[in-house]
């Protein structure tokens, strides 16, 4: 079970989470969506220990991550794998030291068992043939695949992805998402991932977490975030223009552009 | 509103200047910080042995043609300029003795430095600027793998090894291109040319340039990985990165070069 307790974090005195609490249940798909830059890759960073959070605990099988030191931290990410937004894979490395890489690692496999596994991860993700290629070779729907392949090489207990129907196609989209809901399915795996795709959201969770305004604002299962009464939560799922986001958007951020341009057009008459 | 704004202008320049101050500070503090993380996982198993031959080769056996056409062009240069002066006293024979001494103890491994700085530096702190820009940094730590072992060690110990060994090249060359002058349009003989080169020389002579190439090695390695790791804010935050990185070796080059100039000075003096 992964925790997450009264995580406070900011980022050059700007707040990004505040006191934001999440429970996800071992075994669980669970979706976090929100607006871009609401703070979403920033929580899953925090679930890695990638980030360390200013206030509060991150509890994975109730040991607290943010007081582990280096090496406890390495052991406990063994269970646990990554999909990066843009795939971030080694530029230098082909495929299969990509996939293979805790393996070259970590483990004293021979070189054929671990093309041998590296093979399989690949056939699980739809790929083939192409471990010798390099990162740059690679389709953005390949190196997402690839960078999935990689993830689950290890056989990991727990799985994160950041955006990962992002910057592809929407039938590749479709196609990771269909991949994302087997390999849970049959690898048993919890997943947690971050994205503002709708669609992607319904089509992968279990239940389903809105990040707004640093804290989680609703969670429930696809059909309760669906038919939610919540006005921030039905104008995200909807994607309308008007509602509550952009009513307090527009009391933030765009009345104030408004006056900078209002005394920009004053200064113009001055001058003229 | 007066009085507030006679405050900022009294006070801008001091709380300019202390910011300064502390960025400074932060900045030395983050390169000593990575230097003793790098030291300590140096001695930490495992060596990535192709990773540094890659490494190896990208610092020691591409930049090996541009060294050898700077120094043996510096050495001829040398050869040409000291001429001037010393036919006017018929001294001829000491341009030897002078172009082996200047290259060995100071020209040959400061310009191997900046040319290396210049060359794999930028190229360090770009493929690594890169790297954080695009995740691959955050990748490796998820992958339980750290970054500094991963990525600093092998660059560090390939310039610590191939450094060197380029300012041997540069010496050897420099010295070649002053006898090409010498011997050829000086009308120096071959034998007292080599004599009077290698008579003054003295092993310290060699030693306190090579220590000086180790200690522009350190410089080098902790500024382009540091800057390379800290950079941030796309193709943008990486183009300035490389280029901070490539001025602060240069200027931390020359200024570690005058430090140990005037260090072997005085305890060689004695």
């Amino acid at each position: 079970m992964i925790e997450l307790k009264n995580i406070s974090r900011a980022f050059q005195g700007q707040a990004i989470l505040e006191n934001l609490d999440l429970t996800i249940n071992t075994g669980e798909s669970m979706v976090i969506i929100g607006r871009s830059g609401c703070g979403k890759s920033v929580t899953l960073k925090h679930i890695m220990g990638l980030l360390h959070p200013d206030k509060g605990k991150v509890l994975i099988d109730g040991r607290d991550i943010t007081s582990l030191n280096e090496k406890d931290l390495n052991k406990m990410r063994m269970n646990f794998g990554m999909l990066f937004q843009g795939a971030a894979l080694f530029d230098s490395l082909s495929v299969l030291e990509n996939v293979g890489f805790q393996l070259f690692e970590y483990t004293d496999m021979s070189l054929e068992d671990i093309k041998k596994r590296v093979a399989e991860c690949l056939g699980r993700v739809g790929l083939k043939g192409v471990e010798n290629k390099k990162p740059a070779q690679l389709s953005g729907g390949m190196k997402k695949r690839v960078g999935l392949a990689r993830a689950i090489c290890m056989f990991p207990k727990v799985i994160l992805f950041d955006e990962p129907t992002t910057g592809v196609d929407p039938i590749m989209g479709d196609v990771i998402d269909e991949l994302i809901r087997h390999l849970h399915e049959t690898l048993k795996i919890t997943s947690v991932t971050v994205t503002h795709d709708m669609k992607s959201a319904y089509k992968i969770a279990d239940r389903i977490a809105m990040l707004y305004d640093k804290k989680i604002v609703a969670i429930g299962t696809p059909d309760e975030i669906k038919n939610s009464d919540n006005p921030i939560v039905k104008q995200f799922v909807t994607g309308s223009a008007e509602g509550p986001i952009t009513d307090n958007d527009e009391n933030g951020e765009l009345r104030s552009k408004d006056n900078s341009s209002h005394s920009h057009i004053k200064n113009l008459k001055i001058e003229l | 509103m007066y009085k507030k704004i006679l405050t900022r202008s009294i006070l801008g320049p001091f709380n300019y200047a202390k910011k300064s101050v502390r960025e400074f500070f932060m900045y030395i503090g983050g390169l000593a910080v990575l230097l003793v993380q790098t030291i300590f996982w140096i001695f930490v198993p495992r060596m990535r042995k192709i990773q540094l031959l890659d490494q190896m080769s990208k610092v020691g056996v591409s930049s090996f043609p541009i060294v050898f056409l700077i120094s043996i062009f510096t050495g001829i240069v040398l050869a040409l300029q000291s001429a001037y002066q010393m036919q006017k006293v018929s001294a001829e024979m000491y341009i030897a003795s002078l172009v082996s001494l200047s290259i060995t103890r100071e020209l040959g491994p400061v310009l191997t430095a900046l040319i290396v700085a210049g060359r794999c530096g930028a190229a360090m702190t770009a493929e690594l600027g890169t790297m954080k820009v695009t995740e691959q940094v955050e990748a490796l730590e998820t992958l339980s793998a750290n970054p500094v072992q991963y990525l600093v060690v092998p660059r560090f110990i390939a310039l610590l090894i191939m450094l060197p060994l380029l300012t041997i090249c540069a010496d050897f060359f420099g010295i070649v291109g002053g006898y090409i002058i010498g011997v050829s349009k000086l009308n120096i003989a071959h034998g007292m040319y080599l004599k009077m080169s290698f008579d003054p020389l003295a092993l310290k002579d060699i030693l306190t340039g090579i220590i000086k190439s180790i200690s522009f090695a350190i410089i080098i390695c902790t500024i382009s990985c540091f800057e390379g790791l800290n950079s941030a804010g796309g193709a943008e935050g990486v183009g300035r990165a490389t280029t901070s990185s490539v001025v602060r070796s240069f200027i931390l080059i020359i200024i570690a070069d005058c430090f140990f100039t005037a260090l072997f000075y005085f305890i060689f003096a004695k």
